[in-house]
């Protein structure tokens, strides 16, 4: 078994382990430490990303685990975003009696994740979504003193549970039309078998991947995690799963080159949840919910390039660019709003400018990314989306979000106009350093991607995604 | 010499962002000298351009995302050297001309700075995608200075101004984008889409995308009907932002109409030049009048810049028409619109340092509260004398030269718009007399008998861009050589 090609993922579950037996043994005072063995173990894994990242695509395992850069940007991208999280963590969770198993959840959801990048077998599939979702639902509750932390959870669990059941059933038709569960033998047969059935059982595996996603229409627990949840864990449940689902689902649109109906039914769940998160995003009067509803209408602009993944030679690019800008981005937002103790409300961040500069620029620079104002970062990724589904001959879908970029200046810009021209209202109290940290290198790393896109997409622009083998 | 006019700004912002050292009169001194060094860059460019060579000159290329065929890449013609030196000079203006920063003076002035830097980016870059993102970056700029230094209703004036410009720039960018998809080896240099006009004849696709940079463009320029966000930026704009926007912001959607649909689609814009044509008659009539009804300063002054920017715009359309056999009044009007680019950024920069002068005096805009003020305050009274005439066309200043071609090439193509366009200026002298006489003359109101008369930092900042005015309007040929040569490239002639 050619285990080497592994490391990042075993890293990952090995360190989780650890770290669960050492949570059990560790005194309460120490359990902070734990914090620190489980960035050692993200930043192995993301040493390990980058040692076996792949110049061609290749299958290992019996063919059901994919090795293609697409994978490996997507598994650097989850592993990175779980550190940056894990380092806002420890001042946040410091006030909690026992919490060194949650840096081990962390890791399990990143995990999760990851196997779904890399999937190449919906068994796996399956597999990477329960995981990373089994060990999310805890993350949500973590304070469980607290109420709407409590039904947060509970509304991802429930959500959670029913999308998740959907998946299966689509597996599992899927499975009784080919009897393989191996995308090669499912591209083989697909071409042949019953279009309804078929359909039926695509249509389950998008909506499970939906869930994932945040994307109509399972996106109702995102502005309900994002506002209770604790901070950090909000910043890394917007965009692991989301990397790993997008990739999930881009792999399987590509398994079934010229299906209009398919095409058809992810444009318009593209165009619905980016619309939809939008004008729900509008009314908010809290800045997380806020972030979480704009969370909701960016998975929609990425499953703009997922619909024309094999119709635009773009759009694998345009994929995992923008979805890279939005990761910086969400991570710096959430940073920026877990360094000011998860301050909600948006008249708490009235004159903000005048007494947390940096954290201000910051915010207003992430968000800006986020509406695509170049040249950050978020631009190109737009600026990709927009060519691939020009290109693809979806202008209307190009037009949509056109409007919707539109819509969503309006509400960040609600955002920054508080923060910036309303006087200063009482005082401001910091998480600590190490969230201080993680904000500033969210920060560096967004203007960083932002001027050296190129190096970014160097490696892109010839990728495809290996999902026939 | 072009990357130093655009950068040194640029550093200059910075400088102030960092640091909280200086007070805000070094402050101002720090962005006058930063904006300074860029305008003597532009001026070396000017005297070192050669008007009988190559279209773009002083081209400097570094490769940005070169997968993308995206590269910092500037170089001038002559239209925009001419702008893009009329915007330094209106910076440097604007900068200098004394201000109530409440307080902020290191942050008012870096964003001037940061906006001179990236407006300049617009008219100096040769790159189709740098071209778009200065085009977005002063949206920002201006939208803090509109929302922290406005006054009246500033946050309400500063986001509908940036929602509105922003929806034309998406439309901007969806159009780029489709002019690029439509290359063959895809790339943003302005310089290679001039030389294979990669849409020449091909239908409705090449109409879509014209539409689509049109709108863009007309949205920013503004022209009636999408004019809309024009005013009340104006209005509620400290004085000095509306100069800049007036006299730069503007100029960008003109500049780009020449620059991105004339020089890269030509055969499709000629197919729509009478439509547009027809629109900037619109933009003329409409605007003037709508100035004559207006009893605020400001807004009148913000509808005349309506009127004259349709002045620009005909002069484009005409030079677009491809009527055959008037390839010297096309050439003629495209002249004409760009020194009417030019002309407009001084009288109109100048109009609104004045009334930002006024502002800050009395906190009115209303006419009907002013009056008598000639003998009260003659320099004051002078200097806007002159800059009202040169607006509504006086011969002998600069408005006059650009109008003049405007018509001239105007008449020889589509000789009944210019007969209708006339009207527009008579309205304009109307308006501007009326303005004047309210201002100026009849009664003192009693609130105004201490008016204080222009200090000598207004005195010197409004003179020199009255010296410019005057000296386009007497010897327009240093200005006319440069531009008519790239005209004449630009309208197939030479």
């Amino acid at each position: 078994m050619p285990v080497a090609d592994l490391t990042p993922e075993l890293a990952l579950l090995i360190g989780a382990v650890v770290i669960v037996l050492g949570a059990a043994f560790m005194p309460h005072s120490r359990q902070g430490w734990l914090a620190g063995a489980a960035l050692v173990v993200l930043i192995t894994a993301l040493g390990a990303v980058v040692v076996q990242w792949p110049a061609a695509p290749s299958l290992t395992f019996s063919g059901v685990w994919i090795l293609d850069a697409p994978a490996s940007l997507a598994k650097l991208l989850i592993v990175g975003s779980g550190a940056l999280a894990v380092a806002m963590s420890p001042d946040w969770m410091r006030s909690d009696p026992r919490h060194g198993e949650y840096y081990a959840l962390c890791l399990f959801a990143l995990l999760g994740a990851m196997v779904m990048a890399a999937a190449g077998d919906s068994m796996e599939l399956l597999l990477g979504v329960l995981l990373s979702s089994a060990a999310s639902y805890p993350l949500v509750a973590y304070h469980r003193g607290f109420a709407p932390a409590l039904e947060a959870g509970m509304k991802y669990f429930l959500i959670g549970a029913l999308a998740n059941a959907l998946l299966c059933v689509g597996v599992v038709m899927l499975f009784g039309l080919v009897g393989d569960t191996d995308y090669r033998v499912l591209s083989a047969f697909l071409a042949q078998s019953d279009r309804l059935a078929l359909s039926v059982a695509m249509g389950c595996v998008i909506l499970g991947l939906a869930f994932k996603l945040a994307a109509f229409p399972a996106h109702a627990w995102m502005p309900d995690v994002a506002q209770a949840a604790p901070a950090p864990v909000a910043a890394m449940l917007s965009v692991a799963p989301k990397v790993g689902a997008a990739l999930a689902l881009a792999r399987l649109m590509a398994l079934l080159p010229g299906d209009q109906g398919l095409i058809w039914l992810v444009a318009m769940v593209s165009a619905i949840t980016m619309t939809l998160g939008n004008l729900a995003a509008l009314r908010q009067s809290d800045v997380r919910r806020l972030l979480g509803w704009s969370s909701v209408s960016q998975s929609g602009y990425a499953l703009m390039a997922v619909a024309v993944i094999e119709r635009a030679e773009v759009a694998v690019t345009a994929l995992l660019a923008f979805l890279a800008a939005y990761a910086l981005a969400n991570l710096t937002a959430f940073a920026v709003i877990t360094h000011l103790r998860g301050r909600t409300d948006l008249d708490d961040y009235r004159g903000l400018a005048r007494t947390q500069p940096l954290a201000t620029a910051v915010l207003i620079v992430a968000m800006l990314s986020l509406v695509g104002i170049p040249p950050l970062v978020g631009f190109f990724g737009k600026f990709l989306l927009f060519e691939a589904t020009l290109a693809a001959d979806h202008a209307w879908l190009a037009v949509i979000a056109v409007l919707n970029t539109l819509v969503s200046l309006y509400y960040y810009l609600r955002v920054a106009a508080a923060m910036l021209f309303a006087p200063p209202e009482g005082e401001v109290s910091t998480l600590g350093r190490a969230s201080w940290l993680a904000m500033l290198v969210g920060f560096v790393l967004l203007l960083a991607a932002s001027l050296g896109v190129e190096g970014l997409f160097q490696d892109m622009t010839l990728w495809r995604v290996a999902a026939a083998g | 010499m072009l990357t130093v006019a655009l950068f040194a700004p640029l550093l200059g912002a910075l400088v102030l962002a960092a640091t909280s050292r200086w007070s805000a009169g070094q402050a101002r001194w720090i962005a006058a000298g930063a904006s300074g060094v860029s305008l003597l860059a532009l001026v070396v460019a000017w005297l070192a351009f050669d008007p009988t060579g190559a279209l773009f000159q002083h081209v400097d290329e570094v490769q940005w995302v070169p997968s993308l065929g995206m590269a910092y890449r500037v170089g001038v013609d002559g239209i925009a050297l001419a702008v893009a030196t009329m915007s330094a000079v209106l910076f440097v203006a604007a900068i200098l001309y004394p201000f109530d920063t409440r307080g902020e003076a290191r942050q008012y002035y870096a964003w001037l700075l940061f906006m001179h830097g990236v407006s300049l980016g617009v008219f100096l870059s040769l790159d189709l995608l740098m071209f778009y993102v200065c085009f977005d970056l002063t949206l920002v700029g201006m939208y803090f200075l509109i929302g922290r230094w406005g006054h009246g209703e500033p946050q309400l004036a500063a986001f509908k101004f940036f929602l509105y410009t922003f929806a034309g720039s998406l439309a901007l960018l969806l159009g780029i984008i489709g002019l690029y998809l439509s290359l063959d080896s895809p790339t943003f240099d302005m310089r290679t889409i001039i030389e294979q006009q990669p849409l020449a004849g091909s239908g409705a696709y090449a109409s879509l995308v014209f539409l689509a940079m049109m709108l863009g463009l007309a949205i920013k320029t503004p022209l009636v009907p999408v004019h809309t966000w024009l005013p009340q930026a104006h209005v509620d704009a400290p004085g000095p932002a509306s100069a800049i926007l007036a006299g730069v912001l503007l100029k960008m959607g003109t500049y780009g109409m020449i620059r991105l649909p004339l020089a890269m689609l030509g055969e499709t814009f000629a197919r729509f030049a009478l439509p547009v044509a027809l629109l900037a008659l619109v933009a003329i009539l409409y605007g003037a009048l709508v100035a004559l009804g207006q009893s605020n300063l400001k807004r009148r002054i913000a509808y005349t810049s309506i009127n004259h920017m349709g002045y620009t715009v005909l002069g484009i359309a005409v030079a677009a028409s491809l009527v055959g056999g008037h390839d010297e009044a096309r050439r003629l009007a495209l002249t004409g619109a760009t020194v009417e680019m030019v002309a407009h950024g001084l009288i109109t920069g100048s109009l609104f340092l004045i009334s930002g002068s006024l502002w800050q005096r009395t906190g009115d805009y209303a006419m009907a509260r002013y009056g008598g003020l000639a003998r009260r305050a003659p320099q004051l009274t002078a200097l806007t004398v002159l800059a009202a005439f040169a607006s509504l066309g006086m011969p002998g200043l600069a408005g006059f030269v650009a109008e003049f071609q405007v018509f001239t090439g105007t008449f020889a193509v589509y000789p009944w718009l210019a007969v209708l366009g006339v009207l527009g200026i008579l309205v304009t002298a109307a308006l501007f007399l009326d303005l004047l006489w309210r201002l100026f003359f009849g009664r003192l109101p009693e609130h105004l008998e201490n008016f204080p008369d222009l200090d000598r930092a207004e005195i010197g900042v409004l003179g020199v861009l009255a010296l410019g005015i005057v000296a386009i309007g007497v010897a327009p040929h240093f200005l006319l050589d440069v531009v008519e040569a790239s005209a004449s490239l630009l309208t197939g002639g030479r």
